[in-house]
C-alpha cells in the first residue's frame, strides 16, 4: 500500500469505498513520499503535516458515516503559494511577504474545503508569478522531476513537479500567461486554465488581474476535469466571476468523443520550435486524424504580437497591483528608514526580487503620462484584434491544437540571465490570456532524452468539456500518463 | 483692483450609505480606530473590490439634484499613488468615464441687508465623480498613526466650472450646494467630521479680459470660512505677484488655518503622474434608465424653489421664507402643520420665532441646534396651538409659555391649558372692577386718553394684565376701559 501515492482519484475512492485502504493511510503514503524526494525536488515552500492527517481523519470520519462530501473527499490537493489559505502563510514566494499569514481562505479554497478536499502545503513558484522556471523563487529552485538538472517550469513548478513526483494527488496552480500549461507541459503532467471568470480570483494575490486564472494540475484528465467541477463558482466577492451553470465536466468524458473539426494554427509551427517538439506534437495530431477528425490549417495572424502586447498589459496591471506592498501595513518593512520615501522604496528594494522589480519598471513605463497611449491603449487595441482572430478561428472548428511550449525543459539556469528568451518560452500559451479563452497542456510524447512534451488544447469561451474530451481521448489510447519518472 | 478673480471649486463629498463602497465594511464617524475594516479595506492580498450599488444610487441622486445628465455608463480606473492612508496605493476613481456630467446650482448673493434678498445666479458643474476615502493619519512627535475606518467610504467629488468670480461667490455657491445635499439626504455635509471637504483653484486676470490666468490649486479647506479667507489670502497674493511684473507658478498650495496663510505643498513639476487606467477588477456599471427616472421623481423639491412657492403661495416675507427654507426639516414641519391647520403666516412665525429660539435654548454647548425629530415637538401640537390662539381661548402672549412648555414635554396646548388654568378670561364682572380700580390710580393717563393721545390707553391696561396674570382677553379689555372712561365723563 506504500504507493497508494501514484493512484489517481476514481482508484482512490473506490479503495476507500472497498475499505481497501483510509484517507489517513493516502495522507501517510503521500507524506512518506515528499519525504524522500523532497530533497532532490523542493516542490514546497510549507507542508503542514499535522494538519494534513487531521484533515485526512476528518475525512475518514465522514466517510464512516455515510457522509462522504464526493469524489474529493480525503483526496491532498497542493496549492501554489499564491492563493490564500486561513491561518497559512501566504508568501507569494516572495521575501516580501516571508512573515504574513493569510487571515482568510481564497474562495477556491473554500470550494475545496466544502469537497472534503486535504489542503495539503503550499507550493514553490516565480515570485508573484512573474517567471517561466521557477528560479526567480526566494525559497530556492524546484527540480524537474525527469532531470533534475532541468527547470520545472513555472510560475507553477512547484504544482507541476510535486504532481509529477507524486508528492501530492493533485493540485492548483494560477495562469497569467502559461504558468499552469508550461509547467505541466514540461514536467509531463495535466494542466488547465479554466475561461476567464470561470473560478473566483478571490484570494488569489493579483499579478494582472485581467490575464489570471486558477487551474488544475494532476496525472489524468480525468483528475483535472473532477479538480475543476469543485473549483468552479459563481462568487460575488469577485465582480468578473461569471454565473454559469454547473457543469460536470468528468461525466463527460465518459461517452465517445464526437467527431470534431480541430484547427492548427500556421503560425505556431514555424521557426523556434525545437523540431522534437514538432514531431512529436504533430504525429499527435496525426493520431487525430486517423481517429477520423477533421484536422484544418488555420492562421491566428497577431500571433507573433501577443508577446508584446501581454508584457505590457500584465506588468501595467501588475505595477498597480503590488503597489499594497510598501512595508506599511504587512509586508516586509526595511529597518534602514528614515522618512516615508525610505520605508516604501527601501522595503520594496529589499522585499522584491530582480524580476518583480524588473516588470513593476515597465509597467510604471507604460502607464507614465505620455507613454499611455502609445503603449498600453495600443497594446489593448491589439489585445481585441488577438480575440478576434480566435473568434474567426472558432467559426471554422471546435478545438484548436499547438505545442505548449516551443522546447522541452531546459537547463537551471540557462535562460535566467536572458530575460527576452525566458519570455519567449510562453510564447505559445500567452495569446489564450489575452483572448481569455480556455486551454489545457496533455502529454503527448518524450523526447530522446526523456523529457516531456505537451500538446495545448484551445477552446471556445467555455468550452471546457470539449477540450477535456479531447485530451483524454488521446490519453486513454496512450501510455504516457502511465510513465513516472524514476526517482 | 484691476484684476478679475475666477475660482473653481473641488468639493469632496461623504455619501450616506450603509457600507463601504466596495466591501461590506459599515461606517461610521467618531468610531475607535481601525474598528471598521475588513480584509478587502485593507486591501490584503487576494481581495477584490466588490460595488455597493448604494452609492452609485446616492451619487445619481445627487447629479440629478444638481441638475446633472447621469452617463448611461460609467467606469473605473486606478488613480496610483504611494501613501501611507492607501491602503492599496491606488484609489478607484471614475477618471474617463463619470457618473455624473455638467449641471448648475443655484446661488443667492447676500443682499444689500440681511432682509432683503440678495442676486441669483447659476453656477455651472463640471461633472461628479465618484472615488473612495483613503484612510486618516495622525502625526504625533515620534509616530504617524493611520485610521483605514475611513478608507473606503464612497466620496462624490464635485467639480465646477471656473464660473465663481469672489470669495463671497463661492461661499453662496457652499452654503447652497450644502444644503441641497442635505435636502436630498445624500450627506449630512458636516465640514467638521470630514463629510463635505473642500480645494479652491483660483487664478486672476485683468478685468475685462477673456483668458484664464495661471491658477493655483488649495488644499485642505474643512470649513466655509476657511475657503473664504483662503480664496481672499490667494487672490491677494496673486495681484502682488501680477503688480511686481512677476507671474504666477502653478502649484499646489497648503491652507493653514492657524496661521491664515498658505504655503506651496509641490509644483508643477513636482505634480504625480498618476498612472490611471482601466481597473480590471471591476465591470462597468450600466445605469438602468428607468431606475433613474424613479431617482428623478423622488427628488425633493429644492430649497430656492420651495422658498419662491411659499413667497407666492402663502404671501410670506422673504426674512421668515430665507429661514424657513434654510433647513429641510424646518420647512417640511411647517408644511405637515399646515396640513392640519390653514394658518401659513401664524405657524411660520411660530417656527421662524419660538421654535428655532427653543432649538437653540435647548442645544448642548458647542453642538449645532438641536433637530427638531430630536425633540418632543410634533406638527399636531402646533397646529393645536395656533388654533387656540386664532379662536381667542389665549392670548398670544400666553401662547408662548405654552410653546415653551409643548416644546419641553410634548403634551397638548389644550391640556397645558387645562393644567395651568391658562384659559383667557372673559368675566366681565372680574375685568371691570379691575379697569374701575386702573382708571381710579391714573387720572393722568385717562385725561390724555380723552384729548386724543389713543395710546394712553395701554398705560391703564397693564395692571389689569398683571393682576389676571395676562389672562384678560385684550379686545375685550379694550373695550371695557374705552366705555368706562366715556361712562365716567
Amino acid at each position: 500500500m506504500s504507493d497508494l501515492y501514484q493512484l489517481e482519484i476514481s482508484q482512490l475512492q473506490k479503495g476507500f469505498a472497498d475499505k481497501s485502504f483510509t484517507s489517513v493511510e493516502l495522507m501517510r503514503s503521500v507524506i512518506e513520499r515528499t519525504e524522500s524526494v523532497e530533497g532532490r525536488i523542493n516542490a514546497f515552500i510549507d507542508r503542514d503535516i499535522e494538519s494534513a492527517l487531521q484533515q485526512a481523519e476528518a475525512a475518514d470520519e465522514r466517510r464512516s458515516k455515510g457522509q462522504s462530501l464526493g469524489p474529493l473527499d480525503g483526496i491532498p490537493v497542493g496549492i501554489k503559494d499564491i492563493l490564500a489559505v486561513k491561518d497559512q502563510p501566504l508568501r507569494c514566494a516572495s521575501k516580501m511577504l516571508d512573515s504574513y499569514i493569510s487571515p482568510y481562505d481564497a474562495t477556491c479554497i473554500e470550494n475545496l474545503k466544502n469537497s472534503g478536499a486535504i489542503i495539503w502545503g503550499r507550493l514553490n513558484m516565480d515570485e508573484f508569478a512573474m517567471g517561466s522556471s521557477t528560479e526567480n523563487s526566494a525559497y530556492g529552485v524546484t527540480a524537474n522531476p525527469w532531470n533534475l538538472d532541468c527547470i520545472p517550469g513555472g510560475s507553477s513548478g512547484g504544482s507541476a513537479a510535486s504532481v509529477a513526483a507524486g508528492e501530492t494527488i493533485v493540485s492548483i496552480g494560477t495562469d497569467t500567461g502559461g504558468s499552469i500549461r508550461q509547467p505541466a507541459a514540461l514536467c509531463g503532467v495535466v494542466g488547465m486554465k479554466p475561461t476567464y471568470g470561470l473560478i473566483s480570483r478571490y484570494g488569489l494575490v493579483a499579478f494582472a488581474s485581467s490575464l489570471d486564472q486558477v487551474g488544475p494540475f494532476s496525472r489524468t484528465v480525468k483528475d483535472s476535469a473532477l479538480l475543476l467541477e469543485s473549483l468552479v463558482s459563481h462568487d460575488p466577492k469577485d465582480s468578473t466571476s461569471l454565473k454559469r451553470e454547473k457543469e460536470s465536466y468528468s461525466q463527460v468524458l465518459d461517452s465517445p468523443l464526437r467527431k470534431l473539426t480541430l484547427g492548427i494554427p500556421k503560425e505556431f509551427f514555424s521557426e523556434g520550435l525545437d523540431p522534437e517538439v514538432k514531431e512529436i506534437v504533430t504525429s499527435a495530431i496525426e493520431w487525430y486524424r486517423t481517429q477520423g477528425h477533421s484536422i484544418v490549417e488555420i492562421s491566428l495572424p497577431h500571433s507573433e504580437l501577443c508577446v508584446p502586447v501581454y508584457y505590457i498589459i500584465a506588468t501595467a496591471e501588475a505595477s498597480s497591483n503590488l503597489a499594497r506592498f510598501d512595508g506599511v501595513r504587512y509586508s516586509h518593512r526595511s529597518k534602514e528608514a528614515e522618512n516615508m520615501l525610505e520605508l516604501f522604496s527601501n522595503s520594496r528594494g529589499e522585499g522584491f526580487g530582480a524580476e518583480v522589480k524588473r516588470r513593476i519598471m515597465l509597467g510604471t513605463y507604460v502607464l507614465s503620462s505620455g507613454y499611455y497611449d502609445a503603449y498600453y491603449l495600443r497594446a489593448q487595441k491589439v489585445r481585441s484584434l488577438i480575440r478576434g482572430d480566435f473568434e474567426q478561428a472558432f467559426d471554422q472548428v471546435d478545438a484548436i491544437l499547438t505545442p505548449t511550449t516551443p522546447t522541452p525543459a531546459f537547463n537551471r539556469g540557462e535562460k535566467s540571465d536572458d530575460p527576452l528568451s525566458m519570455y519567449l518560452s510562453d510564447i505559445f500559451t500567452i495569446s489564450v490570456n489575452l483572448a481569455g479563452l480556455p486551454a489545457l497542456s496533455v502529454p503527448v510524447g518524450f523526447t530522446k532524452n526523456q523529457l516531456p512534451v505537451g500538446m495545448q488544447v484551445i477552446g471556445r469561451a467555455f468550452g471546457e468539456a470539449d477540450i477535456l474530451g479531447i485530451a483524454h481521448a488521446f490519453e486513454r489510447s496512450h501510455s504516457y500518463y502511465q510513465m513516472r519518472p524514476s526517482l | 483692483m484691476k484684476y478679475e478673480a475666477v475660482i473653481g471649486l473641488e468639493i469632496h463629498v461623504q455619501l450616506k450609505t450603509k457600507s463601504k463602497m466596495f466591501s461590506s465594511a459599515p461606517y461610521e464617524y467618531g468610531k475607535s480606530p481601525n474598528t471598521l475594516t475588513d480584509a478587502v479595506v485593507l486591501g490584503l492580498p487576494g481581495t477584490l473590490p466588490v460595488l455597493n450599488y448604494e452609492a452609485i444610487e446616492k451619487c445619481a441622486q445627487l447629479g440629478l439634484m444638481l441638475g446633472c445628465s447621469i452617463a448611461k455608463v460609467c467606469k473605473w480606473d486606478r488613480k496610483n499613488y504611494f501613501y501611507p492612508d492607501s491602503p492599496k496605493n491606488y484609489q478607484l476613481t471614475q477618471n474617463e468615464e463619470p457618473l455624473c456630467l455638467g449641471g448648475s446650482v443655484e446661488i443667492e448673493m447676500p443682499g444689500s441687508s440681511r432682509n432683503i434678498e440678495g442676486e441669483h445666479r447659476w453656477v455651472q458643474l463640471n461633472r461628479i465623480h465618484l472615488e473612495e476615502d483613503p484612510g486618516k493619519l495622525t502625526h504625533t512627535a515620534f509616530d504617524s498613526l493611520i485610521d483605514f475606518n475611513r478608507a473606503g467610504v464612497p466620496l462624490a467629488e464635485i467639480v465646477t466650472e471656473p464660473d465663481l468670480f469672489s470669495s463671497e461667490e463661492a461661499v453662496a455657491f457652499l452654503n447652497a450646494l450644502r444644503n441641497l445635499i442635505i435636502y436630498a439626504g445624500i450627506s449630512d455635509c458636516d465640514m467638521e467630521k470630514g463629510q463635505m471637504r473642500c480645494d479652491a483653484n483660483v487664478s486672476l486676470r485683468l478685468k475685462g479680459s477673456d483668458a484664464l490666468g495661471t491658477r493655483t490649486e488649495m488644499k485642505n479647506l474643512n470649513s466655509i470660512s476657511n475657503v473664504k479667507s483662503a480664496i481672499e489670502y490667494e487672490i491677494k497674493r496673486q495681484a502682488k505677484v501680477l503688480d511686481s511684473g512677476e507671474s504666477v507658478v502653478q502649484e499646489t498650495r497648503r491652507w493653514d488655518a492657524t496661521k491664515n496663510a498658505s504655503y506651496s505643498l509641490r509644483s508643477k513639476e513636482e505634480a504625480h503622474d498618476y498612472r490611471y487606467f482601466p481597473d480590471p477588477d471591476l465591470l462597468p456599471v450600466e445605469m438602468d434608465r428607468d431606475r433613474v427616472e424613479v431617482l428623478k421623481e423622488e427628488l425633493p423639491e429644492r430649497p430656492f424653489d420651495r422658498q419662491r412657492r411659499y413667497q407666492k403661495e402663502f404671501s410670506l416675507p422673504y426674512t421668515i421664507t430665507s429661514v424657513l427654507c434654510a433647513n429641510r426639516e424646518l420647512s417640511d414641519f411647517f408644511e405637515s402643520t399646515l396640513g392640519l391647520f390653514d394658518a401659513p403666516k401664524a405657524i411660520a412665525n411660530y417656527i421662524t420665532n419660538d421654535l428655532l429660539r427653543e432649538l437653540s435654548a435647548h442645544s448642548k454647548e458647542g453642538d449645532s441646534a438641536l433637530n427638531i425629530t430630536d425633540t418632543k415637538m410634533k406638527p399636531e401640537l402646533l397646529a393645536e396651538l395656533v388654533e387656540v390662539v386664532e379662536s381667542g381661548l389665549i392670548s398670544k402672549q400666553i401662547a408662548k409659555e405654552v410653546f415653551t412648555e409643548m416644546f419641553l414635554n410634548g403634551k397638548s396646548p389644550k391640556s397645558i391649558i387645562e393644567e395651568k388654568g391658562l384659559s383667557q378670561s372673559n368675566d366681565s364682572g372680574e375685568i371691570e372692577a379691575l379697569c374701575l380700580e386702573a382708571i381710579a390710580s391714573n387720572p393722568k393717563a385717562v385725561s390724555q386718553f380723552l384729548d386724543g393721545n389713543t395710546k394712553a390707553i395701554n398705560a391703564l391696561k397693564g395692571p389689569v394684565m398683571k393682576a389676571t396674570k395676562g389672562k384678560a382677553n385684550p379686545a375685550m379689555l379694550d373695550e371695557l376701559l374705552q366705555k368706562l372712561i366715556q361712562k365716567g365723563q
